[in-house]
């Protein structure tokens, strides 16, 4: 079909889908009128309901620190925020972003040539919007006193990586253990691979880059 | 040549770590009371539907409810002993006043209570990878107002794109809708230096899209959609671009 076309199709089909709903409540309203009138007309007032204030925390937010181990430029010392959101107990969305230095190959190490990157470029940035599992919730026990409210979880995520120059879709699967200190302080154990296309060392070629850290979050 | 940004960077990282732990837990507004309807009220110790029974409050007595996580609900006992319990449990609970307590948001299973709803996702935009982000208000279940924000990764160029638009959801109570939408936004291309001399151009487009979603679980849906673009160029030429998306949808 032609693309003008087909355009002009779907714009039809969205208006006419759009219309809808407005028409259904308007025959609504046409067939709402009484058929018998009361007696007794009740001179009820309605009591308002409160619906209560309650804290809720179902965002979590904080810091990691880690290392990364860029594929073919060493590991490096890798920190960053994330952001996440719990919809469900089982359920979570987070945002993440984080950044290291990359170090040198060992071409460069061992040519005596001229670098393969400038300094700005060896920074290394990501970010990703990930989609998180609690797999396998639990407790765990510190001694025989203390129980703590614990989580695997694995996260499945996509974003981008600024390395070399240049921005790389970047896939993001991870795994990690949450703990929960107390009842806002949680404490994570987490491993990631950022896993994206470069063709910074000839042929393109998918390169994964894992990261290893250890985070503090408080839920608010 | 080393640069000491990264160490300055470092120790910002590490003093918000020591700053959390070292920050008091967030203010707490005053507790709401409830009074036991059911036999007994059941008291887990974490919030989850796993976490073991430790505390049952009997019927007639009063609680605090102090915080919420999700669908749970940390309440405290007349005697001081603290649990968490379930939603739908304190739901059939009553206020000092006798009315039943109502906790606010929509229900877990509901699927046409909620105003404001959430998207991430990735797909292709003509060749480029994209991620996406966006967020929706529902003034009734079948429509969204929508705005989105996505990320555009070429081999070539990439870019930014901002969209607003409506969407129509024909079949909200459904568990599996389509969906139709209408929209329109400004495009940013950047293309790679490396490659090609040309110089980044934004460029305003409109869209029509259509899709499908569908509810994993409550609360929480997969949401794939075709959309076609119509970039409005400063050249003699509009072009047409086609774009998927494959993301989550999740809800307040």
């Amino acid at each position: 079909m032609d693309p003008g076309l087909r355009l002009l199709l779907l714009s039809g089909l969205a208006l006419l889908a759009l219309a809808s709903p407005l028409r259904a409540t308007a025959q609504e309203a046409a067939g709402a009128s009484p058929a018998t009138p009361q007696v007794v007309e009740p001179r009820v007032k309605r009591r308002e309901v409160k619906a209560a204030a309650l804290d809720e925390e179902n965002f979590e937010a904080g810091a990691f620190l880690g290392i990364v181990s860029i594929e073919d430029f060493g590991s490096s010392f890798s920190y960053g925020a994330r952001l996440a959101y719990h919809f469900t107990e089982d359920l979570f969305a987070e945002a993440t972003i984080g950044s290291a230095e990359a170090g040198r190959t060992s071409y460069e190490e061992l040519s005596g040539s001229a670098d393969l990157l400038t300094d700005s470029e060896r920074r290394f940035t990501h970010y990703d919007l990930s989609v998180g599992w609690n797999v396998l919730p639990g407790e765990v026990f510190l001694g025989g006193s203390r129980a703590m409210p614990s989580a695997v979880y694995v996260t499945l995520g996509a974003g981008s990586t600024r390395f070399a120059g240049d921005d790389h879709f970047t896939v993001a699967l991870g795994a990690g253990l949450r703990l929960l200190a107390n009842d806002w302080l949680a404490v994570h154990v987490d491993a990631r691979n950022l896993a994206f296309e470069s063709d910074l060392l000839g042929d393109n070629k998918l390169t994964h880059n894992l990261q290893f850290t250890f985070g503090l979050t408080a839920f608010f | 040549m080393r640069r000491p940004r990264p160490a300055r960077l470092a120790t910002l990282a590490t003093s918000l770590l020591l700053g959390l732990l070292a920050a008091a837990p967030p203010a707490r507004a005053a507790a709401v009371q409830a009074v036991v309807q059911d036999p007994y009220l059941e008291l887990r110790t974490g919030p989850g539907r796993g976490f073991p029974v430790t505390v049952v409050v009997d019927r007639g007595a009063p609680v605090s409810l102090l915080r919420r996580r999700t669908d749970w609900i940390k309440v405290r006992g007349a005697d001081g002993t603290e649990g968490w319990a379930h939603r739908s449990q304190l739901e059939r609970t009553l206020t000092p006043e006798g009315e039943p307590l109502q906790i606010p948001g929509p229900a877990p299973d509901s699927r046409t209570e909620h105003r404001w709803e959430t998207t991430i996702g990735t797909g292709d935009f003509d060749g480029a990878s994209m991620v996406t982000a966006g967020v929706a208000f529902l003034p009734v279940p079948s429509l969204q107002l929508r705005a989105d924000v996505s990320h555009l990764l070429g081999n070539y160029s990439n870019g930014w794109l901002g969209t607003v638009g409506l969407a129509h959801v024909v079949m909200p109570e459904w568990r599996v809708s389509p969906f139709v939408g209408l929209g329109g936004g400004v495009l940013r291309i950047e293309p790679k230096a490396t490659l090609v001399q040309a110089e980044d151009r934004t460029d305003t487009t409109a869209y029509a899209g259509i899709g499908l979603r569908g509810f994993l679980t409550n609360r929480f849906l997969l949401q794939a959609e075709y959309r076609q673009y119509v970039v409005f160029t400063s050249r003699d030429d509009n072009e047409e671009i086609d774009a998927w998306t494959l993301g989550f949808a999740y809800f307040f």
